[in-house]
């Protein structure tokens, strides 16, 4: 092979010479040509050993989806080298090719062929088990597939929306008249080619082809209605049009993906033309017609010395007239559509005869193949087309299609060039047309009082573009490969037949075949058309294969994007920040975990005072007359005699009687409520009142407004909070005038429509200051500064979650679980079950009535030292009987401390445990009385 | 990614939404134990047509009632629970 003087058509630009290397050794091509093209005019021909018999492979279609074109560049394996252009300083070598391409030690297995029969593996590798290991390590050095660079890649990947009316997939004449005419019809259009550039199969035509192509590309990019893809490729088509499109190309990210909302979508993806099956169909030089017409006319590459040409079609035919324009000596043409054919190539490394059914020999080191084409149905079949196969045709036909995909180009028949822009000038503005249909509907689904013309109703008459007539051609009467990728050859499919395996999708599996990197683009048809010939049936006719995403194959960098993860924080957040303090992820938000020394946050709270930043709270506005009825069915307990300034704890459960939720509500005026939720299940529980308000009881009087957002949160807890509270507010604070479990509104730091509550959390006395979140920061410093001498801290959530523990109050999702229901949690006293009805009311009845739940109780350890992991199982002999769900050292009391669920029989208080630790060792403990490890009479926080 | 036409909102994609399945009338908190279990665990699971709840949570953040096809994923007709807002 070499390079030939200048082509009309060609893309290569001679005056950009590019130095690569090829196995470590220099090589030069040019901008524009593939790696595959620059090594071909260079004179190589052997670029890959084949999967399971090392076979040499040279080029097959030239194109992405060459099988034997697989290459290592740098530490990127797997490369496409007849579509990736080749680059200055490239490093490109060979993939499963040891030592050498040219001496293939494992090429011997080629002489062990028979031994590697279809079912090679499980009849093989199968026992003994104890072998399994060294077959792994076996397998894994003759598995094809390069080396992954095992450094953190520097790639830049990018996730983008777009919104086109008509997205065209495929670049060809067609599908460039699609665009043109949809965007000329006013859409806003997409074109996506798989190729580096337009034009399809026009690119390697004559001079009339290429004069077509010039007019056509030169609409297409001059059109400010049509945006332009080139080396990108839809990937799949999912439901109501939401393609997918891997982009390459584009400036400042390696590769990007976007998600596209179509509302009405081209398929113009044309054919792939398809191998011939006999003895020898695998060796360098046995090209298709558009190999050698691509490396011909597009990179200027003289693809072999002497031919033989078997072809079935005009478009074989005009190989012949390239070959010969070349400098190519065409020995013989052998015609498909008579009786004639090819039965055999030979060679060493490569083609060096060619025997046809007649019995001649004729010397050769090219042979050219054009025997049909597969349509690229893959987009179709998504879109939820059952192609089927037309057998005058030889090839799958599109059946139906939905309202919002239409197909144009090759996919749909054969014509000229002027027929396939008449077809897809049709195409694109009925495409334009129905997309104005779709966006209609959806401008209109909503009344805006903007009137809008209706679309026009009427089809666009699309004029016809026949399938022609094709022989069936799959095999001759010798075998050869089937799926070049897998190394599957007829032979394997007959034997897989005669095995039992008579349906296709069994022998696919058995056999591996169309399961390569291909994934059946080149080998389908002729697959389960020899399989057909091996059973003696026609499943072609009857078969249609299923087609998933992705097309062709993408990098798990432009899946996963650039993540952009938003994270919510407090308004007192720059405060936090400025005082180092330690962040915690809590679901969305990220909060003050401490800042430095949680013990001593501790201490200062116990003894002094200690402020909380706790905003994430959730806070629920609720409004109308029939707020109560509301609060009674999503609590458990009784609300309807919760008086104006009370505040009232409520647990809420689903309705299979499991704890979702819990925290106060608060009574601020006669018909206004302030309801809190934790703070991860804020929208939950803003869902859930949404969901009753709006599907069960629509008649109810209840205005509903989220304030989480709208309020930052402080908690004032400890001894001196009275004191540290009164300096900024005139509330009246004193025990008689605001008692625990009351509410407040006014005025705190000089900030109007403050609420306050008590309320306990912590086991001291506390107030929680509810302010409007731009005055949040503001407060919070008042309260450091105003506090400074009654020695006010600020504590974070691991000095609250330590309180809470010597408290012994639950957390829901840390000390319950996803079963935990109502009963058992050491709140039964709020289960209201005369209560006519709320969520979750029947099961919790039931569970009244069984004896067999965990219980929550206070566990301490004999040794106060040994603080036993939270999840610890809590056993008897080899029964578990329970775990420990929170566990902390405590500051306070000097020893650890824990709360768990155990089973019934174990929850009396005194009742001894053992607690499995993670290093296997049990220690004792024993169930307090109280959940309170600290004060459980709770004089410290109603004081 | 299925679009819903919420007849508030107009075309949203589907993640805009949270599926709620199948609508199931709840039975009188009085019911016996397997009409009550029915209602919370058993559904129909038509390959058809069927109407069902969709939350639009990132949207107006009303009930919705989609006729849906669970094999083909066409949506018919979108009414809010309680008619339009
Ligand atoms: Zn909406």
């Amino acid at each position: 092979m070499s390079r030939l003087s200048e082509r009309p058509g060609e893309v290569i630009d001679r005056t950009r010479p590019m130095d690569f290397s090829w196995n470590g050794k220099p090589y030069r091509g040019y901008a524009g040509d593939s790696i595959a093209s620059a090594l071909a005019a260079s004179g190589v021909r052997v670029f890959s050993r084949s999967f399971k018999y090392h076979r040499p492979r040279g080029i097959l279609t030239a194109s992405f989806h060459d099988p034997n074109l697989m290459v290592q560049v740098g530490d990127e394996p797997n490369v496409r080298a007849g579509h990736r252009l080749v680059e200055e300083k490239m490093e490109v070598s060979a993939q499963n090719a040891w030592p050498s391409l040219g001496f293939d030690a494992k090429g011997v297995n080629r002489l062990l062929g028979r031994f590697l029969t279809p079912g090679f593996y499980y009849k093989t590798f199968m026992s003994p088990r104890s072998l399994w290991p060294w077959y792994q390590r076996v397998l894994a050095r003759f598995a094809a597939g390069g080396v992954v660079g095992v450094d953190p890649q520097p790639g830049r990947y990018d996730h983008r929306y777009a919104h086109p009316d008509v997205l065209v997939a495929g670049g060809g004449p067609a599908g460039m008249a699609a665009a043109i005419d949809a965007a000329e019809a006013g859409a806003a259009v997409i074109l996506v080619e798989e190729e580096h550039r337009l034009g399809g199969h026009l690119r390697w035509g004559d001079s009339d082809d290429l004069g077509a192509l010039e007019e056509l590309s030169a609409a297409v990019l001059s059109h400010p209605g049509i945006e332009v893809m080139v080396d990108s490729v839809v990937t799949g088509r999912y439901d109501h049009n939401w393609v997918a499109i891997a982009q390459r190309g584009v400036e400042g990210v390696d590769e990007r993906l976007v998600k596209a909302r179509v509302k009405c979508l081209v398929v113009a993806t044309g054919t792939i033309e398809r191998p011939y099956v006999f003895e020898g169909n695998d060796l360098p030089g046995v090209m298709l017609s558009t190999a050698v017409r691509r490396l011909i006319n597009l990179h200027a590459v003289r693809p072999g010395e002497r031919a033989v040409v078997l072809s079935a079609n005009g478009p074989g035919d005009s190989a012949i007239a390239d070959l010969e324009e070349a400098g190519v000596e065409v020995a013989e043409v052998i015609d498909a559509r008579g009786d004639d054919t090819v039965i055999k190539a030979s060679g060493r490394m490569g083609v060096q005869g060619v025997i046809d059914s007649r019995g001649r020999r004729h010397d050769a080191d090219l042979l050219v193949t054009a025997v049909g084409w597969t349509t690229t149905t893959t987009l179709l079949n998504m879109a939820g087309d059952r192609p089927m196969y037309e057998p005058r045709a030889a090839r799958y036909l599109s059946k139906s299609l939905p309202y919002d995909v239409l197909a144009t180009g090759g996919i749909v028949g054969d014509g000229s060039t002027d027929q396939l822009v008449q077809h897809g000038t049709a195409i694109g503005r009925e495409a334009a047309r129905r997309a104005s249909v779709v966006k209609f509907q959806w401008l209109t689904a909503v009344p805006t009082g903007v009137t809008r013309q209706p679309p026009d109703t009427s089809e666009i008459e699309v004029p016809p573009l026949e399938a022609e007539r094709h022989p069936e051609l799959f095999r001759s009467s010798t075998h050869g490969f089937v799926d070049y990728s897998e190394d599957v050859t007829s032979k394997d499919l007959f034997a897989a037949a005669a095995e039992g395996y008579d349906s296709m999708e069994l022998a696919k599996r058995y056999t591996t075949v169309n399961m390569g990197p291909i994934q059946g683009k080149l080998e389908a048809v002729n697959a389960v058309a020899i399989h057909g010939e091996a059973t003696g049936s026609s499943p072609l006719e009857t078969s249609t294969t299923t087609w998933r995403p992705p097309y062709a194959p993408v990098s798990l960098g432009v899946l996963a994007g650039r993540q952009y993860e938003p994270v919510r924080y407090s308004v007192i957040q720059p405060w936090h920040e400025r005082r180092e303090a330690k962040p915690l992820v809590a679901g969305s938000w990220i909060r003050p975990e401490h800042y430095g020394d949680p013990v001593a946050e501790v201490t200062a709270v116990r003894e002094a005072v200690g402020i909380i930043d706790v905003s994430p709270l959730g806070k629920i506005d609720l409004r109308g007359r029939d707020v109560p009825k509301l609060l009674e069915f999503v609590y458990v307990n009784k609300w309807s005699k919760l008086d104006v300034g009370k505040v009232r704890y409520g647990i809420m459960c689903n309705e299979d009687g499991v704890i979702f939720d819990d925290g106060v509500t608060g009574r601020l005026g006669a018909d206004q409520y302030m309801m809190s939720s934790t703070s991860g299940g804020a929208a939950g529980v803003w869902n859930w009142l949404d969901d009753w308000l709006q599907t069960g009881f629509p008649d109810w009087d209840v205005k509903m407004t989220a304030v989480t957002d709208g309020y930052a949160s402080i908690n004032v807890a400890g001894p001196n909070s009275r004191e540290l509270v009164g300096r900024l507010t005139e509330i009246d604070l004193r025990p008689e005038a605001f008692g625990y479990m009351e509410v407040r509104t006014g005025v705190v730091a000089g900030v109007p429509g403050c609420f306050l509550w008590r309320i306990g959390f912590t086991g001291e006395l506390s107030y929680e200051i509810h302010v409007p979140s731009a005055y949040g920061l503001w407060v919070w410093e008042r309260l450091l500064e105003k506090g400074e001498d009654l020695g006010v801290r600020a504590f974070g959530i691991e000095a609250q979650r330590i309180m809470r523990l010597e408290k012994g109050h639950f957390i829901v999702g840390q000390d319950t679980d996803g079963l935990t229901q109502g009963h058992g949690m050491g709140v039964d006293w709020a289960i209201k079950l005369d209560k006519p009805d709320f969520a979750g009311k029947p099961e919790l009845m039931w569970q009244a009535e069984r004896d067999d739940y965990r219980r929550l109780a206070a566990i301490q350890t004999e040794d106060p030292a040994i603080v036993p992991p939270e999840a610890s199982q809590i056993v008897a002999g080899d029964v578990i009987k329970g775990r420990i769900t929170s566990s902390r050292m405590s500051p306070t009391l000097g020893r650890s401390i824990c709360l768990g669920q155990v089973d019934p029989d174990l929850a009396a208080p005194g009742s001894r445990l053992h607690i499995r630790l993670s290093d296997g060792v049990t220690v004792a403990a024993r169930v307090l009385e109280h959940h309170a490890h600290f004060d459980p009479e709770g004089t410290r926080l109603r004081g | 990614m299925l679009v819903i036409l919420c007849p508030h909102c107009g075309p949203r994609n589907s993640d805009e939404f949270s599926f709620q399945g199948e609508i199931v009338a709840r039975p009188g908190p009085a019911s016996d134990q397997e009409t009550w279990r029915d209602y919370l665990y058993m559904r129909d699971n038509v390959a058809g047509w069927q109407t069902e709840r969709w939350f639009h949570v990132s949207g107006c953040r009303r009930f919705l009632n989609v006729e849906r096809h669970t094999v083909t994923n066409e949506i018919g007709v979108v009414t809010p629970v309680g008619g339009v807002q």
